[in-house]
């Protein structure tokens, strides 16, 4: 009924045969498969910044699962990881990665900031995280849309690129949570805008179901958090390597 | 008036005669189609199964269902069924008995749902608490705001008994209620002039759309399932059992009306294949972007046509007489359609355990199709003795055929 988890049966299929791939090979990998990561939308900006000035300034603007907590938490979460990978895939490029994550704002709150930020930072790229507050306040799903619009259509319009990322898998909570329409507005308004989403909620789940990270786990153990967004940054990197067409720049050894 | 049993003498004892010839339909204003028509229970109960497989979170077997493949998805089908057998069986109640006694039966209904609503509600917080204390990881610590709400139960479950705070999954029967506490209203006008009713249904939708009325929510939003824009559904069905289906055979038989179902279905179908598949959207003409956003809460126009075509097709293809309805292979279904409030409370349920198991136990493929089948094994089990038990209590309409239907049993199939 409510489209939760969805998937192909081509997906499905895949996943299964992967998962038996993955238990096969090493143990740690986070490999995403391109059909989750690569789509038709350019980042053009992107491609023209890095080709003519060699610099790079990535902000990512999100929520609570943009970070992590403890003294060890901002070098370990996925926006400093993507520095990290980035970094090393294009060693002639300066790249930059600010954060912005601000816990327990919605789309509209934080589309609402996207001007100040344009002004202050000069990103090349956003990096827009969302969703996972708005679905746990059942924000109506069209002021949901209206306020992503409106944070993108800001952003393009200051002819900044934009990635959309949504929220988090969680499969202990998947059944409080009603993420998917709000999954579904963010693929039509990424879709509409013509901008990548980084389908963090798929390819959560993928990594879940072909056996790379036990997301069902229970405790206060730091490693799993770490593991996982060190290869969310490392797959948004390849996503902006491939969305960019830096192909040519990157450092092959390190691909 | 004739005598028309309204379902077989049992389920295993089966089969008997669904069409009656046309001259024992009733005089009386317009005509309800003769006996019980199996295929809404096989498709009910499809939808029963169907609604379980989606409702277990992060559930890999739940690619099978509808949902995956067009527009619309199993609630469409249970809301349709469930305004059919309403009509159907308060119908008659209301030619037979009034008015007033047809209407008290269907609120009656209408109160039996909601404690099987707060019911479920209990079982979501004995779930929900239980997370709350046992789940620690870093990892999600923005996804433990949800159990925020468990900090101040007095307003939640107040929320909650006034059907405004509605956990994630739980949104049906709130839905249900209201559709039955509109009715009484509905099937009068239905039985005396269909096509007004028909027209007043059609003419609520679109002021829904025009105006955006909703019923709030707590803590914030709308309904779900909008009751004003899903009551065209449950409506269209109650419009179909009290004759309309036959005014539409014509159109439903012709071959062209199946060309433009089949079509619409595949149409829909490379359209949600996109969805998954990004590499296909530059395949997928920007054009088509105008269909955005298909709307579940108010009953989007594209989703109700996609269940409209199913519907056709589904027609052509299975004949109301077809044997295989009244076969043991079918029973699993039927059985499940034929008690639906039952089976649709122990979907929600048995999801939930689905969930648990996987949280506690694993998250492996394997346990998930585990689970699955074991949910509906249970599903079957239990409609199973439901049945058996009416049956003993003599309220199948079959061991007695000449009792009016029970308010139970007719509820149990409304």
């Amino acid at each position: 009924m409510k489209a939760r988890g969805m998937r192909t049966p081509l997906a499905a299929v895949l996943a299964l045969l992967l998962a038996v791939v993955a238990a096969l090979a090493e143990p740690y990998s986070c490999e995403i498969p391109g059909y989750l990561l690569f789509g038709g939308n350019d980042l053009k900006h992107v491609t023209e910044v890095v080709k003519n000035d060699h610099r790079l300034t990535i902000a990512v603007v999100g929520t609570g699962s943009s970070a992590l907590a403890g003294p060890d938490g901002p070098p370990s979460a996925y926006p400093a990881r993507l520095q990290a990978a980035l970094q090393q895939k294009l060693p002639s490029v300066a790249v930059k990665v600010i954060t912005l994550v601000r816990t327990r704002l919605s789309a509209d709150d934080l589309a609402k900031g996207m001007d100040k930020l344009l002004v202050d930072e000069k990103p090349d790229l956003v990096i827009w995280q969302s969703g996972t507050v708005d679905a746990m306040r059942r924000v109506e799903p069209d002021d949901f849309r209206a306020a992503l619009d409106e944070g993108v259509e800001t952003l393009q319009k200051a002819g900044v690129d934009v990635i959309l990322m949504n929220m988090q898998y969680s499969p202990r909570t998947d059944s409080m949570i009603p993420l998917a329409p709000y999954a579904d507005t963010m693929r039509v308004v990424a879709q509409q805008h013509e901008v990548p989403l980084f389908d963090r909620l798929a390819i959560m789940r993928y990594w879940s179901d072909v056996g790379a990270f036990d997301l069902y786990a229970a405790g206060k153990d730091n490693v799993l958090a770490h593991r996982v967004h060190d290869c969310i940054g490392r797959g948004i990197a390849s996503m902006i390597i491939d969305a960019a067409h830096l192909h040519g720049l990157a450092n092959k050894a390190s691909q | 008036m004739p005598q028309v049993p309204l379902r077989p003498s049992s389920i295993w004892a089966i089969p008997v005669p669904h069409e009656r010839p046309p001259d024992m339909h009733a005089p009386v204003a317009p005509v309800v189609t003769s006996g019980r028509d199996l295929r809404l229970d096989l498709f009910r109960g499809i939808a029963l199964w169907l609604i379980f497989l989606d409702h277990i979170p992060s559930n890999l077997v739940a690619w099978v269902t509808i949902r995956n493949y067009g527009f619309s998805d199993a609630t469409e089908i249970f809301v349709f069924v469930s305004g059919y057998t309403a009509a159907f069986v308060y119908g008659k109640e209301m030619r037979e008995r009034g008015f007033v006694v047809a209407g008290a039966r269907i609120l009656r209904r209408a109160w039996q749902i909601y404690v099987a609503h707060v019911f479920l509600f209990a079982i979501y917080l004995a779930e929900i608490s239980y997370v709350a204390v046992s789940f620690e990881n870093p990892l999600y610590a923005e996804e433990m705001n949800i159990l925020d709400f468990l900090k101040q139960p007095d307003v939640t479950i107040i929320q909650a008994l006034l059907l405004k705070f509605k956990p994630s999954n739980m949104d049906v029967l709130p839905l249900y209620i209201v559709l039955l506490l509109l009715f009484p209203p509905i099937l009068w006008l239905l039985q005396y002039r269909a096509t007004l009713a028909l027209g007043a249904s059609v003419l609520l939708y679109v002021l829904t759309w025009e105006f955006n009325w909703n019923l709030p929510s707590y803590p914030s939003g709308h309904w779900y399932f909008n009751p004003f824009a899903w009551q065209l559904l449950f409506v269209f069905g109650a419009w179909c059992a009290l004759g309309g289906a036959r005014r539409l055979s014509g159109v439903l038989r012709s071959r062209v009306t199946l060309a433009i179902a089949v079509a619409y279905l595949a149409f829909a179908f490379v359209i949600s294949l996109s969805w998954y598949l990004p590499g296909m959207t530059q395949y997928i003409p920007s054009a088509i972007e105008v269909i955005y956003p298909i709307d579940k809460v108010n009953l989007d126009v594209l989703r109700f046509a996609h269940f409209l075509a199913l519907a056709v097709v589904t027609v052509q293809f299975v004949p109301r007489d077809w044997p295989f309805l009244t076969t043991r292979w079918a029973w699993p279904l039927v059985v499940c359609g034929q008690h639906s409030l039952e089976i649709f409370c122990l979907g929600v349920f048995l999801s939930f355990a689905a969930h648990f198991a996987m949280v506690e136990v694993s998250g492996s493929i394997w346990l998930q199709f585990i689970v699955s089948a074991l949910g509906i094994l249970v599903m079957v089990a239990a409609a199973g003795v439901i049945a058996w038990y009416k049956r003993l209590e003599g309220r199948s309409p079959g061991s007695r055929p000449r009792k009016m239907p029970d308010a139970d049993l007719a509820g149990g199939e409304a």
